[in-house]
């Protein structure tokens, strides 16, 4: 019940903000429409990383926006007055998982019409799955944004939290460069990484292998996520110097 | 002598290397208002943060409604008004009240009881962001009212507000006290500390006395509590 109040109060402060949320179904569309052009000349480029891109745009959104909606709430005041009340942590965490996951049904939703509408987009797995891990990754990148939320003290820190979080996991996972020719040491970073796990579930689901390492993959991201809040709770303390 | 609502003893604080509190001991009455008077920087929004259990402690006691501050049970007990306004200034007044009367369990009705209290009725649908910071003082300390708790800490809720105002939320206070709430108010104004059924007088961590308005005026002989509080930093 507390959860729910939480997630429709987060939905509540977004939707008075039309433009940020503009922005989040907007931009991944027109980056997967930049996709297909740049590479018109080579379409076989699009159609083997247009679905895993799908599926990690609302994970790096999610990240960026959980973690300046949650420093706010650290910086306002509002976190002291919700930990002086009967909320628990868990609830608070919950409620912005569920509102986020809302959030990337949307963009998700969006981008995938039309990535596999009008862009052309094919994969040979179920079209339903890409977007349920694009869902999935959002989740993540919300529990991670609300766990490094903790680490930054003002809203430049937050942002920066991005590229230092998010960027070195994209290069090691394998969209870029295929993993098994990366020096040993790169790979056991990559090893290391949940996007890691999220990329090779989209790239599994694109060719249609929905193995055991697709299953696999699936558990560590749910792994990852209850990981990433727990230690989120753990950042969340009634008692402050 | 009244039954006791926050009962301190030797309470120690220290905050970034810095000792806040060395060792406080005071009372608050049960239905009624007590004012925590004092210049900022004495320590007074620490000794509040202390009663409402979001503040760490070095050393001592404190007990709030015969349980030690910040237990679970308390939560949904006392209310809190921090000096800064907490709420969500993205939402409007309405939608923050609907909020935090969820999470304190409250019922929808004392949404409009509370938009009522702070004589806010004419702004409920507007975004707090676009309010002036006398309104904005006054959704915060809304959202405070609206789990009508048996215990309210409000940290400075009438800074920056006309006098006309002032004057009816210190009759809310009072009345909140007649039906049997305990008010803990703080206030670095010292015109302000007539108003109160008691006061704690605290500068620098130490508290300086803690009496009727009419009982320090006698003891000191001062007139006006200014000069009261200024006789006793002296003595």
């Amino acid at each position: 019940m507390r959860t729910l109040a939480v997630a429709e109060r987060v939905l509540r402060q977004l939707r008075r903000d039309p433009r940020t949320i503009a922005l989040i179904v907007g931009v991944p569309m027109l980056l997967e429409t930049l996709l297909k052009e740049i590479f018109s000349d080579r379409p076989l480029v699009f159609q083997s990383i247009g679905a895993p891109l799908l599926g990690l745009f609302p994970f790096v959104t999610m990240f960026l926006v959980t973690s300046i909606t949650m420093l706010r709430e650290r910086t306002t005041g509002t976190l002291e007055r919700l930990m002086a009340s009967p909320l628990r942590k868990l609830d608070l965490l919950a409620g912005y998982g569920i509102a986020f996951a809302i959030v990337a049904v949307l963009q998700a939703g969006a981008v995938s019409a039309l990535a596999f509408g009008a862009l052309g987009l094919e994969v040979s797995g179920p079209k339903a799955v890409v977007t349920a891990l694009a869902v999935a990754n959002a989740v993540l990148g919300t529990a991670l944004g609300l766990f490094v939320s903790a680490f930054a003290e003002t809203e430049f820190q937050a942002v920066q939290f991005m590229p230092a979080i998010v960027f070195p996991q994209i290069l090691l996972c394998g969209l870029l460069v295929a993993r098994g020719s990366m020096a040993a040491w790169l790979r056991w970073i990559s090893d290391a990484l949940p996007l890691t796990y999220a990329y090779d579930a989209l790239a599994h689901t694109a060719s249609n292998t929905l193995d055991t390492r697709f299953t696999v993959d699936v558990a560590v991201i749910c792994g990852c996520i209850v990981l990433a809040l727990s230690f989120g709770a753990a950042t969340l303390r009634r008692r402050t110097g | 002598m009244h039954e006791r609502a926050v009962s301190v003893k030797g309470l120690r604080i220290v905050r970034g290397g810095k000792v806040v509190l060395p060792d406080l001991s005071c009372a608050v009455a049960k239905g009624a208002v007590t004012g925590l008077l004092g210049p900022s920087g004495s320590g007074k929004t620490t000794l509040l943060r202390a009663v409402v259990g979001v503040q760490q402690v070095a050393g001592g006691t404190i007990d709030v409604l015969g349980l030690p501050a910040g237990s679970p049970p308390l939560r949904a007990r006392v209310g809190y008004m921090t000096q800064a306004p907490s709420v969500y200034g993205d939402l409007t007044l309405r939608e923050n009240l609907r909020f935090f009367a969820r999470v304190l369990g409250a019922p929808a009705d004392a949404v409009q009881k509370a938009i009522d209290d702070v004589s806010l009725g004419d702004h409920a649908d507007r975004v707090v962001n676009r309010m002036s910071g006398g309104q904005r003082t006054r959704v915060s300390l809304a959202a405070a009212l609206v789990g009508d708790p048996e215990l309210l800490v409000l940290d400075e809720p009438t800074v920056g507000l006309d006098p006309v105002l002032r004057r009816d939320l210190w009759r809310l206070f009072h009345e909140l006290a007649d039906s049997g709430r305990t008010l803990l108010v703080s206030s670095h104004v010292m015109d302000e500390a007539d108003r109160c059924d008691a006061l704690l007088l605290l500068r620098d961590g130490l508290l300086l006395a803690q009496d009727t308005p009419a009982s320090i005026r006698a003891r000191t002989g001062a007139e006006q509590l200014d000069e009261a509080f200024l006789r006793l930093v002296d003595a």
